[in-house]
């Protein structure tokens, strides 16, 4: 098997789609809603991604 | 006393109505939902635990074994090894055909054991979500 190379970035984004494409999947009931709510999740990700690196960046000084 | 016993089979469903479709669904990730009849929710399920675990191997993520010792190293193994083991077919393939990453320093690893252990816990949410469609708490 290949063996894979990302950045944190990378790996973060990845983790935050699939997390959330299942997230959407099993709690919304009509697809629409689904997708909806898996869009939600992954953009609550990534702010989260970019909220805590900016504060670990400045927390480092 | 009626009304007990009609309670107490409200709040358990015949195991008979549950059983395989959450075993199918830990062996094969979105399995139980092909068993109930739900193709479209198994296959993305389904795709998106295998990614996630297909990746985690790639990135050469470390799979955790039990350990003893302290509270916090035994949440730690144990629930990994659980998360792991979460992850039905797919894990037990993975070790069965040799596959023993040790853990390592580096971000790209650490990440793999993530992504292994996330799957797992994908899993069984899809399973409790089949476990839901079976019992007919939803559709």
């Amino acid at each position: 098997m290949p063996k894979m190379n990302l950045s944190h970035f990378e790996a973060a984004l990845l983790f935050a789609f699939f997390t959330s494409v299942v997230l959407g999947v099993i709690t919304k009931r009509s697809d629409r809603e689904r997708v909806r709510y898996a869009v939600y999740c992954f953009v609550c990700f990534l702010a989260a991604i970019f909220g805590l690196s900016w504060l670990m960046y400045l927390g480092h000084g | 006393m009626a009304e007990k016993s009609k309670s107490e089979s409200e709040a358990m469903p015949p195991l008979s109505k549950w059983v395989p479709a959450v075993l199918v669904a830990w062996l094969i990730p979105g399995g139980g939902h092909f068993l109930l009849k739900r193709p479209g929710r198994g296959a993305v399920l389904g795709a998106s635990v295998a990614c996630m675990f297909v990746l985690g191997l790639m990135m050469r993520g470390a799979l955790f074994q039990p350990q003893g010792g302290d509270i916090l190293t035994m949440v730690i193994y144990v629930g990994g090894f659980i998360a792991n083991l979460m992850n039905g077919l797919l894990y037990i393939l993975t070790v069965g055909l040799g596959y023993s990453q040790p853990d390592m320093p580096g971000h790209v690893h650490d990440y793999g054991a993530k992504f292994l252990v996330a799957a797992g816990l994908l899993n069984i949410l899809a399973m409790v979500d089949a476990f839901e469609i079976a019992t007919g708490k939803k559709d």
